[in-house]
């Protein structure tokens, strides 16, 4: 890693974290949790009240265009004038560098060339967010802000975008992101944040994240089947001890916990005796999001 | 990939940012319709309106050599004052001001773009105005063009700082409607186009503590007499200062 003191970002608000470069570093966290916030205090936009943050081993608020330079943004709001053609604005945005990206191979790359005389206030969802993304971009950071990257986006630009970010994680670019979406965060980060409630509860990779368990309280969902069968089954006997069954409605079933292939051959023994064919089987592992929902609760806030 | 990142080499130089900045925000006052009419249409009207009327007469020369450099002033406050304004409110609605903060140019080089985006429109609306008025027969004392300029700038600076000020407290619906109202009044009513003596005896002893009635008026000794009133550029020093100030303190970035 180049140096960025060892560290690239330390919040401190009830909230501590570090962004190393060629990371992919996400905060994880339900809306409201602070993850702009805590965005907005590195990249300077808000002044902290308390804390210490080191962005490239200097303080973001008395930052100079020579740290701006070297520091990407993309906003969640996008930050895009509506007026704006795609291709002049980001002409205009490349002129604020030195030596910025080629902008017709940018253009292109994220398939803003498609609408690049469009007006913003004309451009899809999707199409801003890869427009605001190519505007972070185009000056060749070495770290990368990105509030809600994946917000608007239909699958093909979502994978497009995915792969330019990897890519750019590759070349050692320091990115740190925020998400709700827990498929986003084990899709791209090498390092998880779980903020709730202003401060980060859990750290990890990802796959630390998903053997932890983080508290006895809640309800460790290891692994989950669902299936569809007949309504009102008893299924007394059939299960090893620990797992849990639940009909979520009538014929949908769901058992969590510890599953074995042993539990999988005694239910679907028990099925054959009983000529039982569920219209549909699903077995899931543990995910991120069951994480998230363990740590931060199941309540709506 | 690896082709289009390349090394990070630092940013633009500072003159460089904002010759950029204000470059593409005088290109998007120009395309802006709305904008176009209330920075040369509407002036141009009034200085026809003014030429032809005999609202002017008596005051020491032709119609449209009073009149020109008030339409002139109107010229400053439609660019810096209504325009600007609202241009910066829905910019900061939509948070461009927040984004090009975070590249190189920084918020000085957002207002330094700004200032010269008006400043260039400004000398547009000069040459427009100036030829018209000439076809008219403006005669301008020779002399008067470089005091009469620097007024300008000046008058040009007290209203862009209020049209920041007013841009940056409140929302951008509402700095639209105080910038064009405020443009009206002022116009109509603030010593700007019509001088203080031919305005209600009541509003007499007010205009010339306003920007406008203090730029209008400088303009006219100006171009009129080669003369620069000390008082008028003292209002408007005050005003760009206390505004500026203001703006400086209570500007809302988002």
């Amino acid at each position: 890693m180049a140096s960025l003191d060892g560290k690239m970002l330390r919040v401190v608000s009830g909230l501590s974290l570090v962004a190393e470069r060629g990371q992919v570093t996400a905060l994880l966290g339900a809306n409201g949790a602070g993850k702009t916030t805590t965005l907005e205090c590195a990249q300077g936009l808000q002044k902290r009240t308390g804390g210490n943050i080191s962005l490239l081993g200097a303080d973001p608020d008395t930052a100079g265009a020579d740290l701006r330079s070297r520091v990407g943004v993309m906003l969640q709001d996008g930050g895009l004038p509506p007026s704006a053609r795609p291709l002049p604005l980001l002409r205009h945005v490349a002129g604020m560098y030195r030596k910025p990206m080629n902008v017709d191979a940018l253009v292109e790359r994220l398939g803003i060339n498609q609408f690049s005389r469009t007006s913003v206030r004309r451009l899809s969802g999707g199409q801003k967010q890869r427009l605001a993304l190519a505007a972070a971009l185009v000056g060749n950071p070495e770290i990368l802000f990105l509030d809600e990257p994946s917000a608007g986006l239909d699958p093909q630009s979502r994978q497009m975008v995915f792969d330019l970010i990897a890519e750019l994680r590759d070349a050692g670019m320091g990115i740190v992101l925020t998400t709700h979406l827990m498929d986003d965060a084990e899709r791209l980060a090498d390092y998880v944040y779980i903020i709730d409630g202003g401060h980060n509860v859990v750290e990890g990779t990802v796959a630390e994240l998903l053997r932890h368990d983080h508290a006895e309280d809640c309800t460790i969902t290891d692994r989950t089947l669902y299936f569809d069968a007949p309504g009102g089954l008893n299924f007394a006997g059939v299960l090893g001890a620990g797992l849990q069954l639940t009909e979520t409605r009538s014929g949908s079933y769901s058992i969590t916990g510890a599953i074995t292939p042993k539990d999988l051959a005694s239910l679907t023994a028990w099925w054959a005796e009983r000529n039982i064919m569920p219209a549909s089987l699903r077995l899931e592992a543990r995910s991120l999001e069951d994480v998230f929902l363990d740590i931060s609760g199941r309540d709506l806030r | 990939m690896s082709k289009l990142l390349s090394p990070n080499a630092g940013p633009a130089s500072l003159p460089r940012r904002i010759m950029q900045q204000g470059r593409y925000e005088t290109i998007t006052m120009l395309r802006n319709g709305e904008q176009l009419i209330l920075a040369v249409v509407l002036p141009l009207m009034a200085l026809v309106g003014l030429a032809v009327t005999p609202l002017l007469d008596g005051l020491g020369g032709s119609r449209v050599d009073v009149a020109t450099p008030g339409i002139l002033a109107l010229c400053a406050m439609s660019t810096a004052f209504t325009g600007q304004g609202i241009a910066t409110g829905f910019d900061r609605r939509y948070g461009v001001l927040r984004f090009l903060s975070t590249t190189p140019l920084g918020r000085g080089g957002l207002i330094a773009g700004k200032i010269l985006a008006v400043l260039v429109v400004l000398l547009l609306q000069v040459l427009v105005v100036g030829a018209v008025a000439g076809l008219l027969g403006w005669q301008p004392r020779l002399e008067a063009w470089l005091p009469g300029l620097g007024l300008l700038v000046l008058g040009a600076a007290a209203f862009t700082a209020l049209g920041l000020l007013v841009a940056g407290t409140v929302r951008p619906e509402a700095t639209l409607a105080i910038t064009n109202l405020l443009w009206i009044l002022l116009g109509a009513l603030g010593g700007i186009v019509v001088p203080a003596d031919r305005l209600p005896t009541l509003l007499q002893g007010l205009v010339h503590f306003l920007p406008s009635g203090a730029l209008g008026q400088a303009l006219r000794d100006a171009f009129l007499w080669g003369s620069v009133p000390v008082p008028a550029v003292l209002v408007l020093l005050l005003w760009t200062v206390l505004a500026g100030a203001a703006a400086i303190r209570w500007f809302k970035w988002n």
